[in-house]
C-alpha cells in the first residue's frame, strides 16, 4: 500500500510499504477512505518530536471501512464494513485511568511505555504515527491501518454523512472542545485563544457553543483570523500591536480574560529578545520548546482565571512566569485529549448541524502530494488551513 | 530461606571484592598509563601501554556477576484473585516472561522451565515452596540444575477498590560457563527493568487479554544503520535503548 513516511527533519515521502496486518487480538484494519495532516505533525516534520526513526508511517487524522478484525472483538463492537473514524489516542479501556475517562492517560497502549516514563516519569496513552516514544504505532496516512483495541476508540458513522464532516472528529474538533472545556467558562466570561489553526478554530467556535459571551482570538495571518471573526471572535493581530497582553487588559477594561487558551504549542513564534533566544535554544537543543504563547496566557489571564493548553509540548521549558502563575491563583488545564468523551457528543452535534466541520478544509489533495502540502502548510502558503489527502487517487483533484 | 540468605551474603561479598579488584586494576592502570605518556620517552610508551592494557582488564573484568537479584511492583485493574489465578496458571509465564520459551507441569508442585540460553535450549526444573491462593507464590530451581534461581509474587489488594498491587521478586546465580554468560548478558544490565517489564506485560494480559506490540507491523526503509544492523542478526531486536537514553540523560541535564 502507499503510506506517508518520515524520513528525516523536513523529508516525508510516500512509499509503498506492505500492508497491515492483526498483530493483536483486539485489532481491526480499517481501509483508509479519507486523512489529513494535522497542526502537530508539522512537529514531527520539523524535527522536533524525538524517537522518530526513518521509515516511520504517520498521520493521526483518518477514517475508514472496517475490512478485518481479531478474534478478539465482539461483533456487536465493531465489525467487517462498520465505517469509523478513528480517534488518535489509543486506549485499552480496561485499566485504571480509561476507566475514570482518562483516555490518553491509558495505561496498557503504549508498548515503549518505558522510553516516556524517562522523559515524563509515567506514560501516557500510544498515539498513532508520533514517534517511539508514544508507541511507535504506524500511523494512518496510508491505504489502511492497523487500530489497535478497535473495540474502544473508533467511532460508527452512519452512512449518509460525508466523510469530510467527521473526518474531524479523529483529533482536532474534540482537541478544541476540550480546550474550551478547559477554560471552565462560565456565563458572561471572556477567552482568549492564541492560535487560528484548525485547534483554534473549532475552539473558538466551542467556547461559544459552551457558553462564552466573548472570543478574542490571536493569530498573525489575516485570512485566519477572518475565520475568526466569522464564527463571532474578536481578533488581535500579534503583528499589528506592540504587546499582546496588554491589548488584552484594554479590551477587557483591566480585567484580562477569564481563561485563556494556548493552541499553538512548542514552535510558537513571536517576536524581541526572548524569542530569539528561544531559536537559538530550539536549533541547539539546548531547550526542546518555544514556549512564547504560553507566557503570555499566564500573563494576560485574569487574577483566578484558567489557563487551558490543548497545543503540544514536547519537553522542557525555559522562562516560565510561574510567579505571575502562583500570585494569581491561576488553573492550569492541559493533556492529549480524552477523544472517547467527547466524539459521540461531537457527533450528534454535527448530525444536528449545530456545527458543520468541514469549513476549516482549504485543500483536498491525492495523498502523492503529501511531501509537498507539508511545507505548504508548514509555512502557511495559499491560504492553507487544513489539508485533506485522498489515499486512492492519482491525478489531481479540485482543490 | 536460612540457605537463600546465606548464600546471597557470601555473593555480595564476592560482589564486593572483585568490584575492589576491577577498580583497582582500573584506576592503578590509568595511572601507568598516564605517568608513561609524560615521561615521552621509549620506556614510557611502554609504561603506557601495560597501564592502558591493565585498565582495560579491569574495565572488562567482572562482566559476570555473582548473582542477578531484581524486585518490582504494579498495580494491576483487577481483584487479587483473579491475578493469582492467571499467574498460578504457571503455563501462562512464557505469555509476559518473553524469555522463556514453555513451562510444563511435571508433578504435583514441579514444573519444567524451558529458554534459550546463548543459542542453546536450556531447561530446568522448578518447584514450588510456597503456595498461599490470591495472596503469593514462590519459587525455587531444583537442586543441581544448571540454572540457579528463585522467584516470588504477591499480591495485595489496593485501597479503595483501586485494584491490586502486584509485587515481584527475582534472583538468578549464573553458574559458570555459557549459559551463566547468557543469563548474565540477558538480565545482568537492567535487571529491575527486565522485571518490571514482565510485570507490566502481565498487567496488560490481566487488565486487555492482550501485550500491546508494535513488533511485525508494516514501515518505509529504514536507515542503513538500521538495515545493516537486521542484515547482521536477523533475529536481533533493533533495540533503540542507547541512542535513546543519551537523549533522554541530555534533556534531563537540560531540565
Amino acid at each position: 500500500m502507499r503510506a506517508v513516511c518520515w524520513m528525516g527533519t523536513e523529508k516525508m515521502s510516500v512509499e509503498n510499504v506492505p500492508d497491515p496486518t492483526i498483530l493483536n487480538p483486539r485489532d481491526a484494519i480499517v481501509r483508509i477512505t479519507s486523512t489529513a495532516i494535522c497542526g502537530s505533525d508539522l512537529h514531527l516534520y520539523g524535527g522536533y518530536i524525538p524517537t522518530m526513526e526513518q521509515g516511520d508511517i504517520v498521520g493521526h487524522e483518518f477514517m475508514g471501512e472496517v475490512v478485518e478484525v481479531g478474534v478478539g472483538i465482539k461483533a456487536d463492537k465493531l465489525k467487517v464494513g462498520d465505517r469509523i473514524v478513528v480517534p488518535f489516542t489509543i486506549a485499552c479501556g480496561r485499566c485504571f485511568f480509561c476507566q475514570r475517562e482518562l483516555w490518553s492517560c491509558c495505561d496498557n497502549s503504549n508498548p515503549n511505555y518505558w522510553i516516556a516514563e524517562q522523559m515524563m516519569g509515567y506514560s501516557p496513552s500510544g498515539l498513532f504515527g508520533y514517534s517511539h516514544m508514544m508507541g511507535g504505532y504506524a500511523g494512518g496516512q496510508a491505504q489502511f491501518a492497523r487500530v489497535p483495541f478497535a473495540d474502544v476508540g473508533p467511532i460508527k458513522i452512519p452512512q449518509g454523512l460525508p466523510d469530510e464532516k467527521v473526518l474531524f472528529l479523529s483529533d482536532i474538533f474534540p482537541t478544541g472542545y476540550m480546550g474550551a472545556v478547559n477554560c471552565d467558562i462560565k456565563p458572561g466570561d471572556t477567552v482568549a485563544i492564541w492560535g487560528c489553526g484548525p485547534v483554534g478554530q473549532f475552539a473558538i467556535r466551542s467556547a461559544f457553543m459552551l457558553g462564552a459571551e466573548r472570543v478574542i482570538a490571536i493569530d498573525r495571518f489575516p485570512y485566519r483570523l477572518r475565520m475568526a471573526e466569522e464564527a463571532g471572535a474578536e481578533t488581535i493581530n500579534y503583528e499589528e500591536v506592540d504587546d499582546v497582553v496588554e491589548a488584552l487588559k484594554d479590551m477587557t477594561a483591566n480585567v484580562g480574560p477569564d481563561s485563556c487558551m494556548d493552541a499553538v504549542g512548542m514552535e510558537a513564534h513571536g517576536h524581541g529578545f526572548v524569542y530569539l533566544v528561544d531559536k537559538i535554544k530550539q536549533k541547539t537543543r539546548i531547550e526542546t520548546d518555544r514556549p512564547v504563547v504560553l507566557r503570555e496566557c499566564i500573563q494576560a489571564c485574569r487574577k483566578g482565571g484558567t489557563v487551558s493548553v490543548p497545543g503540544v509540548y514536547g519537553g522542557f521549558d525555559d522562562m516560565l512566569p510561574m510567579g505571575a502563575f502562583m500570585n494569581k491563583a491561576l488553573t492550569m488545564k492541559t493533556g492529549q485529549t480524552h477523544m472517547m468523551r467527547y466524539m459521540k457528543p461531537l457527533l450528534e452535534r454535527i448530525e444536528r448541524g449545530d456545527i458543520d466541520p468541514s469549513f476549516v478544509v482549504s485543500h483536498r489533495v491525492p495523498i502523492t502530494k503529501a511531501p509537498e502540502m507539508y511545507q505548504v502548510f508548514r509555512n502557511k502558503e495559499d491560504r492553507c488551513t487544513k489539508v485533506v489527502l485522498d489515499p486512492w487517487t492519482d491525478g489531481a483533484m479540485a482543490a | 530461606m536460612s540457605t537463600a540468605v546465606n548464600l546471597q551474603k557470601q555473593d555480595v561479598a564476592c560482589d564486593r571484592a572483585a568490584a575492589a579488584r576491577r577498580w583497582g586494576a582500573l584506576l592503578g592502570g590509568g595511572a601507568l598509563a598516564v605517568y608513561g605518556l609524560t615521561r615521552r620517552s621509549l620506556g614510557g610508551v611502554v609504561l603506557a601501554g601495560a597501564g592502558g592494557a591493565l585498565a582495560y582488564s579491569g574495565a572488562r573484568a567482572n562482566s559476570v556477576p555473582r548473582q542477578i537479584a531484581a524486585h518490582a511492583r504494579v498495580l494491576l485493574n483487577c481483584s487479587p484473585q483473579d491475578a493469582y489465578q492467571f499467574w498460578r496458571q504457571f503455563d501462562n509465564l512464557p505469555l509476559f516472561m518473553t524469555h522463556l520459551d514453555a513451562v510444563t507441569q511435571t508433578s504435583d508442585r514441579s514444573y519444567r522451565w524451558e529458554a534459550s540460553l546463548a543459542g542453546s535450549r536450556v531447561t530446568w526444573e522448578v518447584d514450588v515452596i510456597s503456595d498461599r491462593p490470591n495472596e503469593g507464590i514462590a519459587w525455587r530451581s531444583a537442586p543441581g540444575g544448571v540454572v540457579t534461581m528463585e522467584g516470588t509474587v504477591e499480591f495485595r489488594s489496593a485501597p479503595d477498590n483501586r485494584g491490586t498491587i502486584v509485587e515481584g521478586t527475582s534472583r538468578y546465580v549464573p553458574t559458570a560457563g555459557s549459559i551463566g554468560r547468557g543469563l548474565a548478558k540477558l538480565f545482568g544490565k537492567v535487571p529491575e527493568f527486565l522485571l518490571l517489564q514482565d510485570l507490566r506485560r502481565f498487567k496488560a494480559l490481566v487488565e486487555t487479554g492482550e501485550v500491546p506490540t508494535i513488533e511485525g507491523q508494516s514501515h518505509g526503509p529504514r536507515s542503513m544503520k538500521i538495515a545493516v544492523l537486521r542484515l547482521a542478526d536477523p533475529k536481533r531486536p533493533i533495540r533503540r535503548e542507547s541512542n535513546l537514553k543519551e537523549l533522554v540523560r541530555a534533556m534531563r541535564r537540560i531540565a
